[in-house]
């Protein structure tokens, strides 16, 4: 370990201001010395993995969450198990064309059925003037599916009669579901407007839809399974790429197919409403509390004090409910044209359409290689399929944490965004991520096996290290990362996995063959500049007003121990309030890009430290003496060296009678106006306080991990299992073991999702889906990944974070995708899959042929 | 008129508790009525709309069609015993392993619990273009979806097609083939018993039927005769995911050996042909032969005769070719140092 003040940075003494700030518990464990170690790494000595919860009460500690025993009781409810009296059900009309547009509609039969109460069309929404923005309902439908209309009725059974006595007339219009084919000359539309998203720089920046075709010349090797390179909208590069091909050892071309998948949450995004004296109660699952609430005012275009959310549990996310989704607001219009409680339950079907998907790419990639397998320059080239609506980023990421992850010297990036008349996309864990990772790493495979270099050996002289530089320059400088120890997470993990000895092992028996693959992988970790809210109440607990979704992550518990750990309160003297925007919630950052738990620890620290300061002026105004010769501890404010002090108790009682910034009729400037309303709200119920996290932050915050994966394959049959698999996390500091646990599996799982089956599949012919349900579409089951999966983390301090947490969903995505490709190609040879996912029947026709067989570029087979 | 999926409209529900009871409900109400066992293929198409009978006629309380006993020298199986009942029967598991192995790989734990033998083998195709409601063929139109030069058919017919390209999706059926089952069927002309291999219908004879059941007809009973009674039993299921999945293809084979070779067998093969098939050339080439490697590549070659593949689906050939060799010779144990 380093000297950790030999050579203090100017971050690393900021950091280490911040840390100590953070009592005597957290300082003494976090004192800055990690956090100078990543910063200067010290010439011969490696940063070593730390025990969770070293030197912590609270953070890095397994507990128990307090939404767990509802959850495995069954007492927690979600939308769809609410009642409201007179509550009304409805059903979507989903478009049966891909495209079309409506001509006519007869309502009449449908309205005269006993029970039927109303239908709400597109006309019945307020205006959007952006006719290419998805709308809730829509007289142009972009896809299969696309809901045109609802029906509201006494139950379910008759809605639904309703809707096959309902007539519309649609126009069908020109669609495409194969981005490339709309690229062809002469290829079709999705859209009047054209294809390609293209972003406008100044002096009107925004993005619009261009039609855009390729030549003939440029598809010419299509039918080789090399990806047609024509124009590209979107373009950046760094460095010297042709002179860094020219200076490799190896350079290797290869394209690639990734899926189309949907998030497939198991809570489908069903809502229920009702309105009271002009307000909107509405019942959804979403991934944040806070930020759903202007979300579901600006559908509506209302007043977003009007709206009450509640939202305690939600099933699953996967970024496809950061906001929720527009369809939930049919639910409140319904409720509002019938006067009663709307149930609008969406089904699995309806949840295939309306349920979001991960864009499939079509990308091809140029890489140079040193002998040592270091990358000379890289050049990459990406079609995104952007479906029915809006632009997804997901190509311009994709570059983004290809050049990060691998650090090229030289890159140059181009993608296409392409609009297709297919379900609405949206981010999915890892957004760009995956795909980027998922088509880089076979090629380093194959270059490693041609260059004679191990596998991880050929990843770590890749990997990024400390604050890392990626992506293009902007006004001349190039964004960096705060902090990476993917290094050390590939050299732990590869011990833990036995990577040497699993990879000198024999390849074949019988008729099975075995195979390891190892990923880097990782993704945006964090955000900054929320607000904390926490109460200490006359009886003495401290309750924390908590804006995060409950979406699964344990975020919403998880991110006030950090607080409680700097209050030095026991957890179980502390309450968490979350799930309903009526319950006084602070600004919080929406729970997507892994940003909650960095984002929220940094508000729950700073607000801590906030108490804190408020604690030791009550004290100082209650017994005399000057704040800071006042400290905290054991849940008591009391002089420093022995003296007087007061329990919480009795400084929350205090600072009800001191009122103003003490009890919340006052709360800090620098909060945000929605924490201000908050804190007003709790005004009187005890020590009130709230802070801003207004802490510094060099860089763009990245989690990494190392993935690590063995495949058995029956080569007669083409079927293949995962046998063995490992995430090792350089996620920040561990603030809760379990949850860290089931966020690096469960994501890795998703991402081994990719990899092993999960996909769509369109006829092009009609642009219909025709795998929509889940024995069709195949998500992975659990007896689809090894029993024993396993895991593991540095936890080793973000330097630029008080707490050191970083955020941990989207990072491991792209590993599990990436790394049992790699095991599969170790196993077979390269010459097996140009796509994924990869089944038995790319692998028994491949082995067969010699050669990839599969389709290599068509989309959704 | 719009389309609506997955809310199941009214219909009336009559629950027998006899098997005459239910037969007579059955010719009742012929072509009205839907006759249901665990109701896992029916529920699909109820719920989406696409079967709309007047009629469902609940099998489930029917106490005499559940169970195993002994009869003759084999066992009868009540069309009504659950999958799980029979993997885990001591009886089947003893003597008829090929069986139990077959039951025991259809679907999830859960689709186990609830669906049957008569329900397994009598259930309807699961082409993707048909079970979604599209006019084809099966359907009554006149068209297959499937088979078009861009229609998605990664699951499809490799043999056996007659304009109707999708694949038989049962697992039982094929042990039920290779154990020389017979299915006991009630129907209003009397019982009629029928050969496992007989009871279903391939396109080329009605395309919109499955097997031989018409209105009116209920399958009481599957017989397994002692003849196979603790053969020589290989069963594989290829499947993508390792639970809740149709086989992409599953093999049967039962054979009984003299000094090494084969005397007698019986094999069957399903999902690659609208019905389950019966490999009798295949059969007839192996007998007297060694049940060795040599054999199962010579029958592998052979079973594929006539093969034709579709744009997505031409990993089932040497897939079939495969499983065939391995139900007659084995397959070597991998055995890692």
């Amino acid at each position: 370990m380093a000297e950790p003040d030999a050579k203090p940075t100017k971050e690393a003494e900021a950091a280490q201001r911040r840390l100590g700030a953070a009592g005597p518990q957290a300082s003494a464990s976090t004192s800055g010395t990690r956090a100078a170690g990543a910063l200067e790494p010290a010439p011969t000595e490696e940063p070593q993995p730390r025990p969770f919860g070293e030197g912590y009460k609270l953070i890095g500690k397994d507990y128990t969450t307090p939404d767990l025993l509802a959850k495995v009781t069954g007492k927690s409810k979600y939308a769809e198990d609410f009642r409201a009296e007179g509550m009304l059900f409805c059903k979507l009309v989903p478009s049966p064309m891909p495209h079309g547009r409506i001509r006519s509609v007869n309502l009449s039969q449908a309205l005269a059925l006993p029970g039927v109460r109303a239908i709400l069309t597109a006309d019945d929404l307020p205006p959007q003037p952006n006719p290419l923005a998805e709308r809730a309902l829509t007289n142009e439908p972009m896809f299969q599916g696309d809901p045109i209309m609802a029906v509201a009725a006494v139950d379910e059974a008759t809605a639904a009669e309703a809707i096959e006595l309902i007539e519309v007339d649609l126009e069908p219009r020109p669609f495409v579901i194969d981005p490339l084919e709309s690229l062809r000359p002469g290829g079709p539309n999705p859209h009047a407007q054209g294809n390609v998203w293209v972003r406008s720089g100044p002096p009107h920046p925004g993005i619009h839809l261009t039609p855009l075709k390729w030549t003939a010349e440029d598809f010419a090797d299509y039918d080789q399974g090399r990806l047609p390179m024509g124009h590209a909208p979107d373009e950046w590069s760094y460095g010297d790429v042709e002179a860094g091909f020219k200076s490799a050892k190896l350079v290797l071309d290869e394209s690639f197919v990734t899926p189309d998948v949907s998030h497939q949450c198991l809570e489908p995004r069903t809502a229920m409403a009702y309105w009271q004296n002009g307000k909107l109660f509405m019942h959804v699952g979403t991934q944040s509390t806070y930020q759903t609430v202007p979300a579901i005012a600006r559908w509506l275009q209302m007043d977003p004090d009007k709206v009450v959310l509640i939202s305690e549990y939600t099933g699953g996310g996967f970024g496809s409910k950061v906001t929720g989704t527009q369809v939930m607001i049919v639910a409140a219009l319904l409720a509002k044209k019938c006067q009663a409680p709307v149930m609008m339950r969406i089904s699995r079907e309806e949840e295939q359409y309306l349920g979001r998907a991960r864009p499939g790419f079509q990308g091809r990639m140029k890489i140079g290689f040193a002998a040592d397998g270091r990358i000379t320059a890289l050049d990459m080239f990406v079609v995104c399929n952007s479906g029915g609506y809006g632009s997804q980023f997901d190509s311009i990421s994709s570059g983004n944490t290809v050049s990060l992850l691998y650090q090229p010297p030289a890159m140059r990036w181009r993608g296409v965004t392409v609009m297709t008349n297919t379900p609405t996309r949206s981010a999915q864990s890892s957004p760009g991520g995956l795909q980027g990772i998922t088509i880089i790493e076979p090629i380093l495979a194959r270059a490693a096996r041609q260059l004679g270099v191990d596998q991880v050996a050929l990843r770590r002289v890749n990997a990024p290290e400390g604050k890392s530089d990626f992506g293009p320059a902007n006004h001349g400088v190039r964004p960096h990362s705060t902090s990476s120890f993917l290094k050390q997470a590939l050299d732990h993990g590869a011990e833990q996995f036995q990577w040497a000895q699993r990879a000198a092992r024999p390849k074949r028996s019988g008729t099975k063959a075995r195979g390891v693959g190892v990923s880097l992988s990782g993704f945006g970790a964090g955000s900054i500049g929320y607000d904390g809210l926490l109460v200490v109440t006359p009886a003495g607990r401290v309750r924390f007003h908590c804006g995060i979704g409950n979406l699964g992550t344990e975020s919403i518990s998880d991110v006030h121990r950090a607080a409680a750990e700097v209050l030095d309160v026991p957890w179980e003297s502390c309450d968490v309030v979350w799930g309903d925007s009526s319950r006084h919630l602070p600004y919080t950052c929406p729970s997507d890009g892994s940003q909650t738990t960095h984002a929220m620890t940094r508000a729950a620290h700073a607000v801590a430290m906030a108490c804190r300061q408020r604690l030791q002026e009550v004290a100082a105004k209650a017994l005399g003496g000057r704040p800071e010769d006042y400290e905290v501890a054991n849940q008591r404010v009391f002089r420093k060296g022995g003296g007087g002090g007061l329990s919480f108790a009795q400084a929350a009682q205090h600072a009800i009678r001191l009122g103003g910034i003490y009890d919340g009729h006052a709360a800090a400037a620098e909060v945000h106006p929605a924490t201000q309303a908050a804190a007003g709200g709790l005004a009187g119920q005890g020590l009130v306080v709230a802070a801003r996290d207004l802490y510094g932050r060099d860089g763009s915050t990245y989690s990494f991990v190392a993935s690590f994966a063995e495949v058995e394959v029956d080569v007669e049959t083409g079927k293949y299992d995962v046998i063995d698999f490992l995430a090792y996390g350089d996620v920040g500091t561990v603030m809760h073991p379990r949850a860290l646990g089931g966020q690096l599996l469960g994501r890795s799982t998703l991402g081994i999702a990719h990899a092993i089956g999960q996909k769509w599949v369109f006829d092009p012919q009609y642009g219909a889906m025709v795998a929509k349900r889940f024995y069709q579409n195949k998500p992975p089951t659990i007896l689809d990944v090894p029993v024993a999966m396993q895991w593991n983390a540095l936890n080793l301090p973000d330097p630029e974070t008080p707490v050191g947490a970083r955020g941990v969903g989207e990072p491991p995505v792209g590993g599990g995708c990436a790394a049992v490709l790699n095991a599969l190609s170790d196993a077979l040879g390269d010459e097996i899959y140009q796509r994924a996912p990869v089944n038995a029947d790319t692998i028994l026709t491949s082995l067969i042929a010699g050669r990839p067989m599969q389709h290599p570029l068509m989309a959704n087979i | 008129m719009a389309v609506v999926r997955d809310v199941m409209p009214a219909f009336d529900l009559l629950q027998p508790t006899t098997a005459a009871e239910a037969q007579r409900l059955l010719q009742q109400h012929g072509a009205e009525a839907w006759a249901m066992a665990g109701g896992m293929d029916s529920f699909d198409w109820l719920k989406d709309r696409i079967k709309r009978p007047r009629v469902v006629v609940d099998l489930s309380g029917i106490a005499e069609l559940k169970g195993i006993r002994a009869s003759g020298g084999g066992v009868e199986i009540g069309a009504l015993t659950t999958l799980t009942g029979i993997a885990n029967h001591p009886a089947i598991q003893k003597d008829y392993g090929l069986l139990a192995q077959a039951a025991s790989l259809v679907a999830s734990p859960q689709i186990r619990n609830q669906g049957t033998i008569g329900g397994n083998v009598s259930q309807d195709v699961r082409c993707w273009y048909y079970r979604d409601g599209w006019p084809c063929y099966r359907a009554g139109g006149n068209l297959c979806y499937a088979d078009t030069p861009v229609g998605r058919n990664r699951e499809h017919a490799i043999l056996g097609a007659n304009r109707c390209v999708a694949v038989h999706p049962s697992d039982t059926a094929p042990a039920l083939i290779a154990l020389e089952a017979q299915f006991v069927l009630q129907t209003p002309q009397g019982e009629r018993v029928v050969e496992a291999e007989d009871y279903f219908v391939g396109p080329g004879q009605d395309i919109t039927r499955i097997n031989l059941l018409q209105p009116g007809d209920l399958l009481t009973a599957i017989r397994l005769p002692g003849t196979w009674a603790g053969a020589r039993f290989y069963f594989e299921k290829v499947r993508d995911r390792n639970v809740w999945d149709f086989p992409l293809m599953n093999v049967a084979s039962a054979m009984t050996l003299a000094g090494g070779q084969i005397e007698r067998i019986r094999l069957a093969v399903n999902a690659v042909a609208p019905q389950p098939l019966r490999l009798r050339a295949v059969e007839a080439a192996v007998r007297g032969l060694p049940a060795n490697a040599a054999t199962g590549e010579m029958a592998g070659q052979l079973a594929v005769r006539g093969a034709v593949a579709l744009q997505f689906n031409a990993y089932k050939i040497p897939l079939m070719s495969n499983l065939v060799k391995r139900a007659i010779g084995g397959v070597p144990e991998a055995t890692w140092a």
